[in-house]
């Protein structure tokens, strides 16, 4: 909402204060400026003119030579403005003041202006120059009566060598508010003006509203009928007799533009004048071309098709309210009026409308048609419906005001009976033991006066006026005594009561310990976004009947980019590789903590399962065993210690088919690693070889624990043996590994991998490989016969798996 | 007898002196102290020396022992001394060579934003919790008093799954899950990702993250929010950091407020972060709404309480001058590594 302060000054005019202040109280009280612009900035030294004589210049065919009275001396200008003539009274910019633009530039006005200097035009001295509205900054939208090339020409009772500037209504501010949904009744002059009021304590004065001479009687004109109260609780029709078209006056076109509309003529220009004054949405008909002269308030039927006066045709449905005449629909109530009602330039009578629509059905139904006007977004807000009768009785007084038309007498009128006025309580000492505050009574008594609340001390209840929607209820009333005792002046105190004790929970605990694991081994962390094309499962080559393909879908995504839930986390780590790579970034290790969304059944009736994952990926240094080293170390700090289990079986479509394991922990499948397939890697532009690994966290939290019992530092000494052997290439080192624990029991402590090798020194289908292992006991030093015993079950052991001792 | 042992003791001195390593050192000391040494020969000698004169003897034999044995522990730590010396002179390495590192990953800018948030809020006993992300209507708009028709419901352009479900378009929808469970008191904070349909550009994203937070009690007040979020203002931008209260309007709280903060770039001078103005937008706030309590199921007569949200982004963004959004899901290194 954009206004000029002057028009808020009109209600308020023992108003005071600089732009900046203006700004900051009215702010501070809850109507918020978002953005001021004076009207008169780099406007310097200009002054109206009067050209006395005009002559050729001797040297330049299209120059004019004037001579120029400023009031104080006659001035010479050269110009090539084509319209001026003798006598004609001109903005004039003096030698060292200042223009805002350039006539010869469309685009935005230079920051600091055009410095204006005496100078020779083609050798002749010109001490000045005279201005177009373009460059005093503004346009000819909100100055119609300029012309379309040249210097703007004042009226001819203008007062010459008097400040230009303001003759034309420059000397003001424009301030743009922020108004709140719940404040309707601030999407209006008036209603800013009474914050304004109420901020500066001053003196609010409404317009007063009065028609000194009306003829005839309403009825005898127009009859209004509404059928569908629900969606119009009120509708209020007057007639205005013997119009004659003309321009408003520059008052009203002035205040219209400064509020960002374009003045076209005293008719539409009342209109929308009371609309910004009263925040209360008019229409004007020709009442000549209504039917049967009768207003009929009605829903639309399915299917109707409606030429709006844009002369575009709108298809409806019974939910669209309409405004109909005796035979036919000549507006969609609330939204636009149609091409068959519409106001010319011939019209003799005219009908004024001032209704209250459902705001949520015209909120729905501009949304249907598609078409959202000025008008409809002030209905949907649900508008006070005491307010038509005001907006229209005050155009009907500019009407005759600007001796535009004649007013008919009464008023047509027809819904829903007014709802009673709203009463709460007061409760001062709830309201201070809300606030934090000790506000007198007095005090807030006063807050509410200024506000237009009326206090009845006998039942202790405040009325609230009808254009107050917005309060409801006691925490209502409990802000209006804030904001303006000041949110600012409210102490700042801290919860007293029990104390509590702040945590975070054990699954954020543990996803927390997989950051900085992740982030240890070099990895780091990554965002992307949750929802993904459904072209990711083609990527990834999931099969076509692949239940990860069932993902919850978004009914109005941004695009089909956007549009499905993912349902595995993959795609956002392996794209920001790709960015990576693409931007040869080298050795890269990227890891991600997002949700997946899991649909229970689809179409999705119920919320989704969503599960947090660990997804790294990595490409550069590093291969499976790093990513495998991360997922132990992982497992490790948060108390994972039995050892997890790789089945080589990974079943991913999108893994290398030889390189890839399932994880499973205690059983249970906690996740997967591998090498990217090449064809994937492919599929993301990634030429080099890429390592994944991802785990689905409520698995692992499940077997996570912070729980730690000391094992006591063995006091006896270890004993070591080397076990070298050639082994089937079928045979994995888990297996081997597996077999070494199940038979070293208890006094088994450690045993590790050494020396692998598979190449010309051993037979083909075999490799080499030799394991450390350990025994210790924790109560006594171990004879060399546990050990023999032990060592005999572990070879018979591997020997059983087809392995050979080597010595 | 006497004269043989100084002779002795005088030989083997000489030969420590001369000894020029370690070697040599113990060579002496098995030369003279040695089982075959020559002082180990005078006291195995000893039976030769008349009975009366032996414990004079044995005296004078210990004596030249203890003389050699002192020579040579001296001898000894002083080359040991050298030794070490020598090798410190040798093994001088140049400092200024660049390090072995092995190259940590750095955590994205929102988790340290929200982790700073998270850090602040516990200390005041906040609990932190999680809600859903694809979330139901009711809980997102219900349940915080933005019923069907509300006007408030088209300032949040929100992705839906259907009628009823939708992607959560705020954390708030976990205050009402909170408050639903019926634990009283209740100090939380939620922080998490929220979904709402702006094309992605420089300040917008589809997705972004939120933290929310709620205080349940008997007899929270309007100014137990202000000082909490003063203090929380403190610090998050530092102790000089104020903060103001605007009045506004959210449909679950009332009152409502935005809060600026002071310019923590120009500690309120004006400058490009704050557009000149000294304040910064930070979050929006205000005292739960009875509405919305009493579709909770908790009496708003009895119990108050205040709510606060703010977007995760827009801290990591204003406090690492971060000027595109898009460069926090794009995840190149060269901008990951910076924090």
């Amino acid at each position: 909402m954009n206004t000029a302060l002057s028009w808020i000054k009109a209600y308020v005019p023992e108003l005071a204060c600089t732009d900046q202040e203006y700004c900051d109280a009215m702010t501070l009280s809850g109507t918020k400026v978002e953005g001021m612009e004076r009207l008169d900035k780099n406007l310097e030294k200009i002054v109206i003119g009067q050209i006395k004589t005009i002559e050729k210049h001797p040297d330049a065919d299209k120059l004019i030579v004037c001579q120029v009275d400023i009031g104080t001396e006659t001035i010479q200008i050269v110009t090539g403005a084509p319209n001026v003539k003798e006598g004609d009274k001109i903005p004039v910019v003096l030698d060292g003041g200042r223009v805002a633009g350039s006539a010869h530039s469309d685009g935005p006005l230079p920051e600091d202006g055009i410095a204006i200097k005496a100078g020779k035009l083609r050798g002749v001295p010109s001490n000045g120059m005279m201005c177009s509205v373009e460059e005093l900054g503004c346009d000819r939208a909100m100055y119609p009566d300029a012309p379309e090339y040249g210097i703007y020409i004042f009226p001819k009772d203008a007062q010459v060598g008097a400040d230009a500037v303001e003759a034309m209504g420059l000397r003001d501010t424009v301030f743009e508010y922020e108004i709140t949904s719940n404040r309707v009744d601030c999407y209006s002059v008036l209603g800013i003006a009474r914050e304004a009021a109420a901020t500066f304590q001053k003196p609010f004065l409404m317009p007063e509203v009065k028609i000194r001479k009306e003829h005839g009687k309403t009825e005898d004109y127009v009859s209004v009928e509404v059928q569908d109260k629900d969606l119009c609780s009120r509708y209020c029709g007057r007639v205005c007799t013997d119009i004659t078209i003309g321009p408003s006056p520059k008052w009203m076109q002035r205040r219209l533009a400064a509020s960002g509309i374009r003045p076209i003529n005293n008719l539409v220009d009342i209109t929308n004048y009371v609309m910004e004054e009263y925040g209360q949405p008019m229409h004007a008909y020709d009442l000549d071309t209504i039917a049967g002269h009768k207003i009929i308030v009605r829903r639309a039927k399915d299917g109707d098709v409606f030429r709006t006066l844009d002369g575009q045709d709108r298809k409806l449905d019974s939910e669209v309210l309409m405004i109909c005449d005796a035979e036919k629909e000549i507006g969609i109530a609330g939204i636009m009026g149609g091409e068959n009602s519409m106001i010319t330039d011939e019209v003799k009578t005219v009908l004024f409308e001032a209704a209250t629509f459902h705001g949520a059905n015209i909120r729905k139904s501009a949304r249907r048609i598609g078409l959202r006007t000025e008008a409809s977004g002030k209905f949907e807000k649900g508008l006070d419906p005491r307010n038509a009768e005001a907006a229209i009785n005050r155009a009907c007084q500019l009407i005759e005001e600007l001796g535009c038309g004649r007013v008919v007498g009464g008023m047509a009128e027809d819904g829903a009976p007014l709802s009673p006025l709203r009463k709460i309580p007061f409760e001062p000492e709830r309201i201070n033991g809300f606030l934090g505050t000790k506000i007198p009574r007095d005090d807030m008594l006063r807050f509410f006066e200024r506000l237009e609340l009326v206090y009845r001390e006998e039942e202790n209840l405040l009325v609230i006026p009808s254009f107050r929607q917005d309060l409801e209820g006691f925490a209502d009333i409990a802000e209006e005594v804030a904001r303006f005792y000041g949110y600012d002046k409210i102490p700042a105190t801290l919860p007293s009561g029990e104390a509590t004790t702040g945590s975070l929970p054990f699954k954020l605990r543990i996803e927390e310990k997989a950051r900085d694991i992740a982030e240890h081994w070099g990895f780091s962390q990554g965002m992307s976004y949750s929802f993904e094309s459904p072209k990711v499962y083609d990527k990834l080559m999931l099969p076509k009947d692949s239940v990860l393909r069932s993902a919850v879908t978004i009914s109005n995504p941004l695009g089909e980019d956007f549009s499905v839930m993912r349902t595995m986390s993959l795609n956002g780590i392996l794209t920001s590789l790709s960015v990576n790579y693409n931007r040869r970034n080298k050795n890269v290790r990227l890891y991600e903590l997002g949700n997946i969304y899991l649909p229970h059944q689809i179409p999705v009736t119920e919320l989704p399962d969503e599960r947090m994952q660990l997804t790294l990926g990595m490409y550069g240094e590093g291969d499976f065993f790093t990513m495998k080293g991360v997922i132990e170390e992982f497992f490790t700090t948060i108390g994972m210690k039995k050892p997890a289990v790789y089945d080589p079986d990974g079943g991913k479509p999108f893994l290398h088919p030889g390189r890839q394991a399932r994880i499973c922990y205690e059983n249970a499948e906690v996740g997967y690693l591998g090498e990217l397939h090449p064809q994937a890697a492919d599929n993301y532009g990634i030429g080099t070889r890429v390592y994944v690994a991802v785990l689905d966290m409520p698995e692992v939290v499940r077997f996570a624990t912070f729980d730690r019992k000391y094992m006591g530092i063995a006091k006896y000494p270890a004993v070591s043996r080397d076990i070298s052997m050639v082994v089937p290439a079928t045979v994995l080192a888990g297996q081997i590994e597996a077999m070494i624990r199940q038979r070293g029991g208890k006094l088994l402590e450690s045993c590790h991998l050494f020396d692998l090798y598979e190449g010309a020194q051993i037979q083909k289908g075999y490799k080499s490989m030799a394991y450390s292992v350990t025994f210790r006991a924790q109560d006594r030093t171990l004879e060399e016969s546990d050990i023999l015993g032990v060592m005999k079950k572990i070879i018979n052991g591997l020997e059983h798996m087809g392995i050979e001792l080597r010595q | 007898m006497k004269e043989k042992l100084e002779q002795i003791k005088e030989e083997a001195l000489e030969k420590i002196r001369e000894a020029s390593a370690l070697d040599g050192l113990q060579e002496v000391r098995v030369a003279f102290l040695g089982k075959k040494g020559k002082l180990t020969a005078v006291l195995k000698s000893m039976k030769e020396v008349a009975p009366q004169e032996r414990p004079r003897v044995g005296q004078l034999v210990n004596e030249a022992r203890e003389q050699i044995e002192n020579a040579l522990e001296d001898a000894k730590s002083g080359m040991e001394q050298r030794i070490r010396e020598a090798r410190l002179k040798a093994e001088v390495i140049d400092v200024t060579l660049p390090a072995q590192k092995s190259p940590v990953g750095h955590r994205h800018p929102n988790t340290i934003a929200m982790e700073e948030v998270e850090r602040i809020f516990i200390g005041m006993g906040y609990e932190v919790v999680e809600g859903p992300e694809v979330e139901k209507d009711f809980y997102n708009f219900e349940a915080l008093n933005i019923p069907a028709d509300h006007p408030a419901r088209d300032e949040q352009d929100t992705f839906y799954v259907n009628g009823d479900i939708l992607l959560r378009t705020q954390t708030s929808p976990v205050q009402a899950r909170v408050m639903e469970q019926g634990r009283l008191p209740i100090r939380m904070i939620a922080p998490g990702r929220v979904f709402r349909s702006d094309e992605v550009d420089a300040t917008h994203s589809p997705s972004f993250h939120q933290i929310e937070g709620l205080v349940v009690d008997k007899n929270i007040t309007f100014s137990d929010l202000k000082g909490t979020l003063a203090e929380f203002a403190k610090e998050l931008f530092g102790k000089d950091t104020k903060v103001k209260f605007r009045p506004h309007h959210f449909p679950f709280t009332e009152p409502s407020a935005e809060v600026d903060v002071s310019c923590f770039k120009c500690k309120g001078v004006g400058c490009r972060f704050c557009k000149g103005s000294g304040w910064i937008e930070i979050l929006g706030c205000g005292m739960v709404h009875p509405h919305v309590f009493e579709m909770c199921g908790i009496d708003p007569r009895e119990y108050t309480g205040f709510a606060f949200g703010m977007g995760l982004e827009r801290i990591s963004l204003l406090k690492y001058e971060i000027d595109d959004m898009r460069l926090l899901y794009e995840n190149d290194i060269r901008f990951l590594n910076q924090f």
